[in-house]
Formats: structure tokens, sequence, C-alpha cells
């Protein structure tokens, strides 16, 4: 991958130029969802835009020393590498890539969390503090299967880099895996049946109370992001190539948009899980899917 | 520049959050003002969205008349709201304390303390009557100018309040 593909990447498509607006689709249509769900009309379309520029345009409290300017970092750096985690997805195949770039790309996913917790406690906010506890405990929980399911489809194929796992003919092992990565994503992104950290009803907006104005906005986009790049995950690992280019752009965007509506139905569909329930179902019930695909993929590499 | 004050204006007038702030209210006015964002009544059609932190709200939603107990915790939340902010009071407890003027526990009405934009009467007011006083204080909102409101030091202001009748 050259400097000018790599730009273009990040800057153009998938990445900041067709991210940003696709962030604030998402994040519509997910309000959306749960307001037709209730029978109501929900948020008017470009609502997450609105709030986008108002909350840029609301001043935020002074906050001094290190402690101030760490908290007016935190956002930057999620946002950034939720937007770098976009750029990588091999929507295009054979347009750059390089070798170990799925593991990059599972790195600056894990990013935007990371940064959660750490916002949290450094807002020194009591429900920011129990908010970020609750993001650490479901990192772990959701993180063992999330790994082993990626690790699965790499092994399969051979490969940790995206393009050739993108190109390569699709098995039935490697839907099992991303099966696994689907069950994974409301945690990831923590909605609803995870809703843990932001559980509004009990600990405020949980990491992001002390947050205000500009910083809050970059949350939200933060938030968007992680949408497109989980979901682009998995869309453009499920899509078998095809022989055009823009036929594969075309399903990878299709099937993103049907797996954003189902995500965004599950959330309006059910209630937010405790604690301990949420660690049990992804360390007992989850870790089956994980570890039948690995052991799976596992077997298949022996033999051939 | 122009072009980015317009459009800030008109995405403040869209995009209203608001904190819930009972200071000492009977529960009448409570119960009205959530059920003016159940799915009946469907306030997110304007964009509001009720806010868990103050830090995240844009308008401040007071019910009750204030009572000595709550009136610094009433000072502490118009403090936390960043700017700019606007506050609709909700109901005729704020007011002018209602059934509980005279009252030696009270040291309302609201605007004694806090500067109210909008006044919601009504004991209590209807559902629908929050959500047009909701909406008239996100247009004063929008045109609002001080984008640091926090600064500013709590004055009395109810000679320009606007009235909403339900």
């Amino acid at each position: 991958m050259n400097l000018l593909t790599a730009l273009a990447r990040f800057l153009i498509f998938p990445g900041l130029l067709f991210a940003v607006p696709a962030a604030w689709l998402v994040l519509w249509l997910e309000r959306k969802t749960v307001a037709l769900l209730q029978q109501r009309i929900g948020p008017p379309f470009g609502q997450p835009f609105f709030d986008f520029v108002k909350l840029l345009g609301k001043s935020t409290p002074p906050r001094a020393g290190v402690n101030g300017t760490l908290m007016r970092a935190w956002p930057l750096i999620a946002v950034s590498a939720s937007l770098g985690a976009v750029g990588l997805l091999p929507v295009l195949p054979s347009r750059g890539g390089f070798q170990g770039d799925l593991i990059l790309l599972l790195a600056l996913m894990e990013l935007p969390a990371i940064c959660l917790i750490i916002a949290g406690f450094s807002s020194r906010s009591l429900f920011g503090e129990i908010g970020s506890a609750r993001e650490a405990v479901l990192l772990i929980s959701y993180n063992l299967v999330f790994l082993m399911a990626v690790v699965s489809i790499a092994v399969s194929q051979h490969s940790f880099r995206l393009e050739s796992l993108a190109t390569a003919p699709i098995t039935a092992w490697r839907y099992l895996g991303l099966v696994a990565i689907l069950v994974c994503l409301p945690a990831k992104l923590h909605v609803n049946p995870f809703s843990l950290p932001n559980a509004e009803q009990e600990i405020y907006s949980g990491p992001m109370t002390e947050y205000a104005g500009f910083e809050l906005a970059l949350w939200q986009l933060s938030h968007g992001l992680e949408w497109i790049a989980g979901v682009g995950l998995v869309a453009t690992l499920a899509v078998p190539p095809s022989a055009y280019a823009w036929i594969d752009v075309i399903s990878v965007l299709f099937l993103g948009f049907m797996l954003v509506l189902v995500v965004s139905l599950i959330a309006a569909a059910t209630a937010r899980l405790a604690i301990d329930t949420t660690v049990r179902f992804y360390w007992q019930c989850t870790l089956v899917f994980a570890v039948a695909a690995i052991s799976s993929a596992l077997l298949m590499r022996l033999r051939s | 520049m122009n072009l980015w004050k317009r459009m800030l204006c008109a995405c403040r007038r869209r995009s209203p959050w608001i904190f819930h702030m009972n200071s000492g209210s009977c529960n009448g006015c409570d119960i009205e003002l959530i059920a003016a964002l159940t799915p009946r009544y469907d306030a997110e059609q304007l964009g509001v969205l009720l806010q868990g932190s103050p830090r995240h709200a844009d308008i401040l939603c007071v019910t009750g008349p204030v009572t000595r107990t709550s009136a610094p915790a009433v000072h502490t939340v118009y403090e936390q709201v960043c700017g700019p902010k606007a506050v609709v009071a909700i109901g005729s407890c704020p007011a002018s304390t209602n059934v509980f003027i005279d009252s030696r526990v009270l040291v309302g009405p609201l605007d004694k303390h806090i500067p109210v934009d909008v006044f919601v009467p009504g004991c209590p007011p209807r559902p629908d009557a929050i959500v047009k006083g909701i909406a008239a204080a996100a247009s004063l909102l929008a045109d609002r100018t001080d984008s640091d409101a926090c600064a500013e030091p709590p004055a009395v202001s109810a000679g320009n309040a606007e009235e909403v009748q339900s």
C-alpha cells in the first residue's frame, strides 16, 4: 500500500469523507428503529448531525492541569482510532493492504473502548468510575470470544491480511466465526442487552457524565464510527468476492445496512442484562461458538 | 462565519436536550413531563432527549416551588449546565409557589434564584403544553449568542419571560 492509496482510504473511502456521514446515518437508524418499534415517529432525518453541530457550539466547563488536557485528549484519540479502523476495512479488495493489517485493525477497534475506560476514571466522577469499571468487565467478557472468532477466520485462510481474507473463497467455518463476531457486536457498541457502561437509568451516562460540548460531540462521533468499523468488518468478510469492484461495494453497503437494522432491532426489543449475566453469557454460552470455530479451523488446516 | 452561525442556530432549535430537576414538587408535574416524552406525545420528533447529566443538557426543566433544602441544589445544577442554556419552569409552583405560598419551608418562587425563560402554567400542565414550552425555549436558545453562560451570575429576569398557555 503506497502513501497515496493509504491517504485515499483514510480520507475518502471508506475513511473520513464516507464514514462520518455514514456514522450519523447509523446513529439515526438506531434511534429511528427504537421509535418505530414503540409506534412513534421518532427523530427527524439527520438528527445526529443536528446534535453534533449543536454540541460543537456549546461551551465546555473549564478544566485545568494535566487532568483537563487528558480529558480533552481521550475523545480525540478514540475518534482517530476508529477512523483508522474504518480506513483499513477491505471494502475495495486489491486496493492496498499489508501483511498483518488485521492485527492493526483489531488494535484500533479496541482503542476507543480503552479510551472510554480511562476517560471515565480521569473525569473523577462517581458515575464515570462505575461506568468505566463496567466497561472494563464487559471488555474482558466479550473480547475472549471476539478475538477467538477473528483468529479462527484468519487461521482458516492462513493469513492475517484483510485483503486476502476478503478475496478468498468463503467456507462454512468462516460463517461460524462471523456469527460469533456478530454476537459480540452489541457488547462492543454498548447497545441494549449489553448497555451496561452507559446505563442511563442507573448511572446517568457512565464514563461520559462529565463530558460536555465539543468533547461529547466527539464521543458520539466515535460511537458512530465504532458502529461502522464493527459492522463493516463483518460485512466485508461475509460478502463473497465478485468480478467487479462496484458489486462488492454495493453488496458490502447493503449487508452493512441490514446488519445495523438487525442489531438495532435486538437493542430495541431487549432490556439491559445485569453485569454477572453478561459475563456468564459470553464466557459460558458464546464461548462454545468461538471454540467450535477455532478448533474446526485448526482441524481444517491440519487436514489440508 | 455567518453561514456557520445560521447552521448553529438551526441545529440548536432542532436538538434541545433537557434535564429534569425536581425542587420539591408534589410529583404531579414530574409525571406529566415524563408523559410528554412517552410514545403518545413523542417529544423526540422535535429532537428532545432527556439527559441524565446536566452537563449534556441545554434546557433545564424545573418543577416544584423551591424548598429551602433544594435551593442550593437548584443553583448547583444551573451552574453545571453548559451555555447557552435555557430554563423552563413547569407548573404553577415554580412560577408562584401555588398553594404552598407563605409556607415557612419555601424560598421560592424559582425566578428569585435563577433566570427563567419560559413558564408553563398549570397544576399540573398538560404534556402537550410542556412540549410547547420546551419548543419555545429551544427557539429562544437558537438566537442566544452568549457561548459561555456558565460564567454569568444568576439574575432575576422574569420581566421578559415568555408564557405558554395550554
